[in-house]
């Protein structure tokens, strides 16, 4: 059976609709995607997003430690300081994507649901004298996103959340809840994802709900954090990336740091060309309505050119977007067509992310 | 709620209302709400033809794109064009202005088909 997180009873209670995910039940949807969809880039959602994983790294080694597993350069944070990275194997592909939060005794590290058990496995291999917890089944992460979600969360939160800069976090009080609250998310927007202990997420949660519904807040499912992050062009593992992917060919060579010493996939990663790498990752823009997918084959010139990672219909842009991964030897300016269920559809390239959060909103 | 007491249903979600040689397709209310949020109908040409059980078009929504099947042969006569621009009619008001096709030279009444009642009960309505 699929796992729960602690909100479960209360996304039954407002009828959402459930799906597996990650090895967990949750929220597809409460309302439509479009409409969650929107919420978030106008005025704000909530999401449970407890299926995430955390690691907590602490003891003299866990620098050492972090530093081996993740291509980023960890030494660089400060205590409440969050980095982005990837954890790559021997071979230089891609284990996992994670956020590195420094905390005063150590690291953690947040990994996605459905590599938690070889995430777990793969850390515990290579965190030799080193205290390394799971803590996935205590902590709950609910995320607060969209143009009115700081102003909502700074009423109702004991210190000045606001002043936090985006990748940095603190501990304080959120409607009476002890939260690590960070400046993060993964919408394109601006917002804030709270870390709390799983027995009181389910208080929070009401209460965020109740306090936000002025500023019309609604719950959002997995089905509009997919759009809102295709949008925002931000990669989802095991779609957009895998064990036989370097971060080079999935566009992530900046989260890659040769320069701060050995880590695992070090010796890899320095022979490969970081701006010619095997495959290309682009984003394309499609002609009509129809989506392309993942796995759909992307053509040039009539030959096979590579593959849909994911794509959906942008509720923002009113069309079709996709991102791909080509072979690297596809030209730049190669005209590109994606096979949509044997219908060719004309594709352009252009700049990544889709979407970007007006300045100041 | 709507009459449906003129609408017959596939197992494949489908409706069709049969007036005479004449009929009128679309998709049930179980279906639209299973697809979610529709976002593209790939719908055929006025004047093919379609046949009982055959293809007859697809419909994407943002979670998934699957085939439809027309529950009667017949002449496609109308395609309703306020899809192209609206395509969430089928999921606002799926038995009325999210119809999709309007059919003549129907020379099956859809007697085989089910009836609501058959219908509600094979998706556990």
């Amino acid at each position: 059976m699929a796992l729960r997180t602690p909100l479960h009873d209360s996304h039954i209670a407002a009828g959402a609709r459930m799906v597996e995910f990650g090895g967990f039940d949750m929220p597809l949807q409460y309302s439509t995607i479009r409409e969650e969809h929107i919420a978030v880039r106008t005025r704000c959602g909530l999401f449970d997003l407890s299926h995430m994983g955390e690691v907590r790294f602490s003891g003299d080694r866990a620098l050492d430690v972090v530093q081996r597993l993740v291509t980023n350069d960890v030494a660089r944070l400060e205590v409440g300081g969050a980095l982005y990275g990837v954890m790559c194997n021997e071979a230089g592909g891609i284990v996992d994507d994670v956020v590195v939060y420094r905390e005063a005794g150590g690291y953690m590290v947040v990994i996605n649901a459905a590599c938690r058990p070889k995430d777990i496995a793969w850390m515990g291999d290579h965190s030799r004298d080193c205290e390394f917890e799971d803590i996935g089944d205590q902590v709950a992460l609910l995320a607060v996103q969209g143009p009115r979600a700081v102003g909502l969360v700074s009423r109702l939160a004991a210190a000045d959340v606001a002043e936090l800069r985006p990748f940095h976090s603190m501990d304080t009080q959120v409607a009476g809840v002890q939260a690590t609250v960070s400046r993060t998310g993964y919408t394109g927007e601006d917002g804030f994802e709270l870390y709390v202990d799983s027995v009181g997420a389910p208080g929070l949660w009401d209460k965020l709900l109740d306090a936000g519904a002025a500023e019309g807040l609604i719950p959002c499912g997995l089905g509009a954090r997919d759009t809102l992050r295709l949008e925002a062009g931000l990669r989802l593992y095991g779609q957009d990336m895998d064990e036989n992917t370097d971060p080079y060919s999935c566009a992530l060579g900046w989260t890659v740091k040769l320069q701060k010493g050995e880590f695992i996939g070090s010796a890899a990663l320095t022979k490969l060309d970081s701006k010619h790498p095997p495959r290309r990752f682009v984003g394309i823009e499609l002609q009509g309505r129809a989506i392309a997918r993942h796995g759909q084959q992307v053509i040039a010139g009539g030959e096979p050119a590579g593959e849909v990672t994911s794509g959906t219909y942008s509720f923002t842009l009113d069309h079709s977007i996709a991102t791909a991964s080509l072979d690297g030897e596809v030209p730049l300016d190669a005209e590109l067509a994606v096979d949509i269920r044997g219908t060719v559809a004309a594709a352009t390239v252009v700049p990544l992310p889709f979407y970007r959060r007006p300045k100041g909103a | 709620m709507a009459d449906l007491s003129n609408y017959r249903f596939t197992a494949s979600h489908e409706w069709v209302r049969v007036d005479g040689s004449k009929a009128t397709v679309g998709i049930s209310d179980h279906a639209q709400a299973q697809l979610g949020d529709v976002i593209f109908l790939e719908l055929p040409a006025v004047g093919a033809e379609v046949k009982a059980g055959a293809k007859f078009g697809a419909i994407e929504s943002v979670k998934a794109a699957s085939d439809l099947y027309a529950p009667v042969g017949g002449t496609v006569a109308e395609v309703n064009s306020a899809l192209t621009e609206r395509p969430e009619l089928v999921n606002s008001d799926p038995y009325g202005e999210g119809w999709m096709l309007r059919l003549d030279n129907v020379s099956d009444d859809g007697g085989d088909l089910l009836d609501e009642a058959g219908y509600t009960k094979l998706v556990g309505a």
